[in-house]
């Protein structure tokens, strides 16, 4: 007889589901200002105590306190809240044609605004971003043109890549936007690679690597911490937490047991958990990052604590495996609304002028939306020519390929 | 003109490369300082330095992940994959990524890189060091896929991969680096020396891509071969006194379907040989395209001689490895059809 009961497969199980609130105590809240700020030169090690405190600067009544108070221009404030509208405007126009099926595919980044948009305006224009499909903040700060960006969506005759990819796979180079592939963290690792050649070609450009929760789960990943590790590579390695991986919690991917941020300090890596609701608190820790890389100290890992606001994307529905009132009581809030009362508190902006930023913003992406409807959509079939996908399969075509484009051109 | 193996022939197209092209970085798991295991880096990190030739962590997903994102940003990475075995972590980001930024991003974003690994089995290197994965890649679409036979076309065609702008696997016939092997596993090793192949410039030079060369002109039948199995249709054409035509394909996709087309209709029958398992490897592609282009000049059923279709064994390697007397018994039925 063995002295021990059976053993049981321990299967973790979110802290709330459809019918029963999420209890949300796990996320480990710090009060805004309480984490300290190490200098930039601080070692991985000397991050080891704060990886499971959250780095926070809005307090509950919108001031900015605390060691990581950025003291940033409201100029560059007011720039972050119009790029967050804009990206939030974009977004519910888009889940609507996207119903009236002008493309075929969406997927929002509700809730998640502030991460993308404010890394972006802290990084330098030509500094290389690796996104996921939940960063279109990034281009919208960057300035790219919301209509390049809806004739990518729609699939039509002036889409970038040519109806090659699924909606919201952007690329631009111009914009320091990596084409994102639709597959998770593979981006991860080729970020350190290209931050790596930076530091080989002797340049000034970092890298900003993106990935989520769930896909941290993947070798990909965790190739990647070695790599920037190993080689001290200037890339800023962000993990955006929103809790949820379509229908899988954080748990799923190993948040139960340690902070996400937890994993970079293991690796050797200055690491960060951060408020991502926290607009002033993304500006300071992507800033501090930044430098970071900038000076040659090696990656710093940033896990953002946010939240999933919206379904994972169109074909998904929430509402299947979480309390449908989830975002309404997570404790970080919106980071718009959270922004906003800043730049009010501050005097930098009033309630009049933000309904006025809105219907300006609103009419800008109506307008945009109705210039790249003129090009098409997936439903008008205004797409670009079959005969293009033998195009950019390799550099040159080769005879296979222009065997295939004959047989094809013959049917028709 | 010097005479060289083909580890030096390898090591040769590295050294002219990264000495014209300051964007052209090498690494690996035991490149750097210690050359790699099996010596086509030695002394590069010492010419070169340690921020352009350099080890990198047993990963082959991370290391080929970086190579991509380091082509985005103007390298032009060669990767070692330390044996063809090992790169299966490496597969999402070779298909998935490498084979297919150009495509997804309308050509925004391009990596180009060359993945070394040697490949193929006679060294009694059992399961997981034997393999010749090729028609992994071939079946990709925006790869290329390279084998040379020999030092002359290793270092030509090692130069024209790092300089093509699309990503290109190149595999090494280990059992291939030292000498023209056979097949004769019991005979004497031949080696390179004072082989005609064998004879490399020391400057750049480079043989094209999707080019086949015609090893041995016959008229008895064809022989589609790369590699290793090159010299052993050699030496079956010799000791069965078949006068076999052998075609070196070197480049295996994109692939030179002309020289194969022509040789096939002057002879109406066609052998092809590879070591690797022989359902769905590369030769039944082969025997496909021979039956498209050429199939009013057939006289005889296209025959296949490759590996079995097991794992690579270890003690009875040689009972595996296709040498010269299967390739010679395919070469009699096809002659006697």
């Amino acid at each position: 007889m063995t002295p021990y009961p059976p053993l049981r497969l321990h299967v973790p199980e979110p802290p709330g589901r459809p019918g029963r609130e999420t209890d949300f105590s796990y996320l480990k809240l710090s009060p805004a200002g309480a984490v300290r700020r190490p200098p930039v030169d601080v070692r991985p090690s000397g991050t080891e105590d704060i990886v499971d405190q959250l780095v926070r600067v809005l307090d509950d009544d919108g001031r900015a306190v605390g060691p990581w108070d950025p003291k940033a221009d409201p100029q560059l404030l007011l720039a972050g809240l119009r790029a967050m509208l804009k990206t939030r405007f974009l977004d519910a126009r888009m889940l609507v044609a996207q119903r009236q099926k002008k493309l075929s595919f969406y997927m929002q980044c509700l809730g998640e605004e502030a991460i993308g948009v404010g890394q972006a305006l802290s990084l330098r224009p030509d500094d290389m971003c690796f996104p996921t499909y939940r960063q279109q903040g990034i281009l919208v700060a960057r300035g790219y043109s919301l209509v390049d960006m809806m004739c990518q969506l729609f699939s039509n005759e002036r889409d970038p890549v040519k109806g090659r990819q699924l909606p919201v796979m952007y690329t631009s180079r111009r914009h320091g936007f990596f084409s994102i592939s639709g597959n998770l963290a593979t981006q991860y690792i080729q970020a350190v690679g290209w931050a790596m050649a930076s530091a080989i070609r002797g340049d000034t450009r970092i890298a900003s690597a993106w990935i989520g929760d769930g896909s941290t789960a993947e070798a990909d990943f965790h190739s990647a911490l070695t790599f920037a590790a190993v080689y001290r590579a200037p890339v800023i390695l962000n993990i955006v937490n929103n809790q949820w991986a379509i229908s899988s919690f954080q748990g799923i991917a190993g948040g139960e047991a340690a902070s996400f941020a937890a994993r970079g300090v293991g690796n050797g890596i200055v690491s960060l958990r951060v408020d991502g609701n926290d607009f002033l608190a993304v500006l300071s820790v992507s800033g501090w990052a930044a430098e970071r890389a900038r000076r040659g100290l090696g990656p710093t890992l940033v896990e953002w604590t946010t939240y999933r606001a919206g379904a994972h994307s169109t074909s998904d529905d929430p509402s299947k495996y979480r309390p449908a009132d989830d975002w309404g009581r997570f404790p970080l809030g919106d980071p718009v609304a959270r922004l906003k009362k800043h730049l009010v508190a501050i005097g930098a902006w009033s309630d009049g002028e933000h309904e006025a930023a809105m219907k300006a913003i609103e009419a800008e992406v109506v307008a945009a939306q109705k210039e790249a409807e003129s090009h098409g959509t997936l439903a008008s079939g205004l797409v670009h020519d079959a005969s293009t996908m033998f195009d950019d399969v390799y550099r040159d075509i080769p005879a296979h390929l222009l065997r295939q484009r004959r047989e094809l051109e013959d049917l028709s | 003109m010097t005479s060289m193996t083909m580890i030096q022939a390898i090591r040769s197209a590295m050294d002219v490369k990264l000495g014209m092209d300051g964007d052209v970085v090498v690494f690996g798991e035991d490149v750097g300082y210690f050359g790699g295991v099996f010596r086509c880096t030695d002394g590069l990190q010492a010419k070169y330095g340690a921020s352009r030739v350099f080890d990198t962590p047993i990963a082959e997903g991370g290391l080929v992940g970086v190579a991509i994102g380091m082509g985005a940003n103007g390298l032009r990475p060669v990767v070692e994959i330390q044996f063809a075995d090992y790169f299966y972590p490496a597969y999402d980001q070779i298909v998935s990524e490498a084979a297919r930024l150009r495509y997804r991003s309308a050509g925004d974003f391009t990596a180009p890189l060359t993945i070394r690994m040697p490949c193929g089995g006679g060294i009694y290197g059992g399961q997981t060091h034997s393999q010749s994965p090729e028609a992994l890649f071939t079946h990709v679409c925006g790869l290329r896929t390279v084998m040379p036979s020999n030092p002359y076309d290793a270092k030509g065609l090692l130069v024209a991969s790092i300089e093509c702008d699309d990503p290109v696997i190149f595999l090494e016939p280990k059992r291939l680096y030292n000498g023209p092997f056979d097949g004769h596993h019991d005979r004497p090793v031949v080696p390179w020396a004072g082989h005609p192949l064998a004879e490399v410039p020391e400057g750049h030079y480079s043989v094209p891509l999707e080019s086949a060369a015609v090893r041995r002109p016959g008229n008895a039948l064809t022989v589609l071969a790369y590699g290793t199995m090159v010299w052993v249709s050699e030496a079956a054409a010799r000791e069965t006194g078949i006068d076999a035509e052998i075609i070196d394909l070197r480049s295996l996709w994109p692939l030179d379907l002309e020289t194969i087309v022509r040789s096939v209709t002057k002879t109406g029958r066609c052998v092809i040989v590879h070591e690797a398992t022989r359902t769905s490897g590369f030769g039944a592609e082969l025997a496909a395209l021979v039956q498209e282009h050429c199939f009013y000049h057939l006289e005889a059923p296209i025959e296949r001689v490759a590996g079995w279709d097991t794992p690579y064994p270890h003690a009875q390697e040689w009972a595996y490895f296709p040498g010269p007397a299967r390739v010679g018994a395919a070469f009699r039925r096809v002659t006697e059809a």
